[in-house]
């Protein structure tokens, strides 16, 4: 497989993760190609957190490779390059949303005017300019999870792990935030997200399917609707579940 | 109906998380039995100290139970009385003894005073009354019990403070995720220890002045030694506090599991602290308290305020704080690997 190719971000290969006895993660093989959104689908528990963790070195692997930009994982200086969202929002919500952008942006070493301007550009972008100086406990839901997603945009990451990124936005802002994805996919951003929602895994470039911790297929939407002979992704995952038990 | 629905989770919620239960039942029964073995401690006999050669005083005194020590000279018997190997020394005027108590703990001034009475009464019936002449060499005769426990408590409150506030909020930080989104980010692990002790010493450093301030300038406890000695004692205890706070963090779920640290990490470092004399102990519970860094802290802060004393003689304890504070900030960043192992 390859891994110095420059066009292929992220290649997995036959990772494997038990815990104790348990085995989360089946050898697990996958490329992730530069300015595509690459969408994780599976249903809860099915090792999407474990996988995207593994990608950028949270988590252990049992076995295999994880080669993200042609580096070999777990390394520490390709943490600049990515960008993280996890499932919790993980905000400090005793202090306000411009402190809290302020403090990322300073891990990522984004400093001085630069990064006044960036944070004034990612709050335009997830729709909160005008919430900057509230105090993050006051946000609702939807408003933590888009300042989450801002703090990851902050750093201008080439790479970008999203975990389960929707979740709790109403669907006018589900819409922009994804505008804002593809633009941001424009600029040359990889985007690899989680998600359990069938339509929303429509709007990924490529899907990788994974139930149990087994990769089913990874393709295009499309594709794996057609190859199953479907009408809706939803049958085409049906039918790669079936076919396993 | 309702109630018994209610009554019936609250049971399920204590069975599920064993280690709140076992706590309920079995600290308090920790806590009682070191009470015990404190409160009830043996009666303290004062070591007594003497110079070439035992007098009838002292004789006496030996009967009642008192340890004599004799030295040669009496350059040799201060010293000694200095480094609290003896509670009393006593020589002759002529022939009215003179008794110099050590004096930094009320609770030995009262039974040397003790000891000096009913030894006095049993020589008196044999020879002319004379009076003794006491005097100290720390503290006075009216020194508090406050002004032993002063010390001691400044450095348990900052302590206990410290490792709470300190161990919950790193525990905050995992259970809320902004840990992990930390990890994500570039940050080294060791930065994010130090990170925390700088910020924490800040609010520690302010916190120590606080206290220290109020308890010598408002409270008005005894205080002859150096103030900028104590502030440094203060910042060192409270860097251990921090340090093992962070670190049992990860042992703790929720808040809840914190507290219970208080009983099994706190408690017994007040009694072992020297709140109480500690030699009526069994050896073995003294011996405890060399691996609890308040009983380093209360110890020099004693030294500090009621001795007066400077760098020479708190510095071992010092170092010894500051050794703890390197081990758990080392085993901190070394716990950080479960979740980031670069």
């Amino acid at each position: 497989m390859i891994n110095n190719d420059d066009q292929c971000v992220i290649s997995v290969q036959h990772v494997n993760k038990e815990y104790g006895n348990k085995q989360v993660l089946h050898d697990i093989s996958l490329n992730v190609f530069k300015a595509e959104i690459f969408g994780i689908l599976g249903p809860s528990g099915s090792g999407k957190t474990t996988l995207v963790k593994i990608l950028i070195g949270m988590e252990q692997r049992s076995s295999g490779d994880v080669y993200i930009l042609g580096t070999l994982m777990p390394k520490l200086n390709m943490l600049q390059q990515i960008g993280y969202m996890a499932q919790s929002d993980a905000l400090y919500t005793e202090l306000t949303a411009l402190e809290n952008l302020e403090f990322f942006a300073s891990l990522y070493g984004v400093r001085g005017q630069h990064r006044s301007q960036r944070i004034q550009e990612v709050m335009e972008l997830v729709n909160l300019k005008e919430h900057l100086y509230k105090q993050v406990g006051q946000y609702s839901g939807g408003m933590k999870r888009r300042l989450s997603l801002a703090i990851s945009l902050l750093h201008e990451p080439a790479l970008l792990i999203l975990d389960e990124p929707t979740v709790g936005i109403d669907p006018i802002l589900r819409q922009s935030i994804w505008r804002e994805l593809r633009s941001l996919t424009a600029k040359g951003t990889t985007i690899v997200l989680t998600t359990h929602v069938m339509d929303e895994a429509e709007k990924c470039d490529r899907l990788g399917m994974i139930r149990d911790g087994e990769l089913l297929a990874v393709d295009s939407p499309q594709a794996l609707i057609d190859a199953t002979q479907s009408s809706t992704l939803e049958e085409a995952f049906i039918h790669y579940g079936g076919i396993r038990s | 109906m309702r109630i018994g629905a209610m009554i019936l989770r609250i049971l399920r919620q204590f069975i599920h998380d064993k280690r709140t239960m076992a706590l309920m039942f079995i600290a308090p029964l920790i806590v009682l039995s070191l009470m015990s073995l404190v409160f009830s401690g043996k009666e303290y006999h004062p070591n007594i100290g003497v110079v070439s050669q035992a007098s009838s005083l002292s004789t006496a005194m030996e009967k009642l139970g008192a340890k004599v020590l004799i030295y040669n000279t009496e350059p040799l018997a201060t010293q000694a009385l200095d480094n609290r190997d003896i509670d009393a020394l006593i020589t002759l005027k002529e022939t009215i003894p003179q008794v110099l108590i050590e004096g930094s703990d009320p609770s030995i001034n009262k039974s040397v005073q003790l000891l000096l009475e009913k030894s006095m009464n049993q020589v008196s019936t044999t020879q002319v009354q004379f009076k003794p002449e006491i005097s100290f060499l720390h503290g006075s005769l009216d020194m508090a019990v406050i002004d032993r426990f002063g010390p001691i408590m400044i450095g348990v409150f900052i302590f206990f403070f410290v490792f709470l506030i300190a161990g919950i909020s790193f525990l905050r930080e995992r259970t809320t995720g902004t840990l992990e989104r930390l990890l994500s980010t570039p940050i080294k692990r060791w930065e994010i220890v130090i990170g925390y002790v700088g910020g924490f010493g800040i609010f520690t450093l302010i916190q120590a002045l606080l206290i220290s301030f109020f308890s010598i300038k408002v409270l008005g406890i005894m205080m002859v030694g150096n103030f900028g000695y104590v502030l440094l004692i203060t910042i060192l205890l409270s860097m251990t506090a921090l340090t093992l706070g962070m670190l049992l963090s990860a042992f703790a779920s929720n808040e809840l599991q914190m507290m219970q640290f208080i009983p099994l990490i706190i408690v017994p470092q007040i009694f072992l602290s020297g709140l109480l004399p500690l030699n009526t102990l069994p050896l073995w519970l003294q011996k405890i308290g060399y691996v609890m860094p308040i009983y380093y802290g209360a110890d020099a802060m004693i030294d500090v305020m009621i001795r007066g004393k400077g760098w020479s003689h708190i510095s071992t304890d010092l170092y010894i704080l500051l050794l703890f504070s390197l081990i758990f900030s080392t085993l901190n960043i070394l716990a950080l690997r479960k979740h980031r192992t670069m």
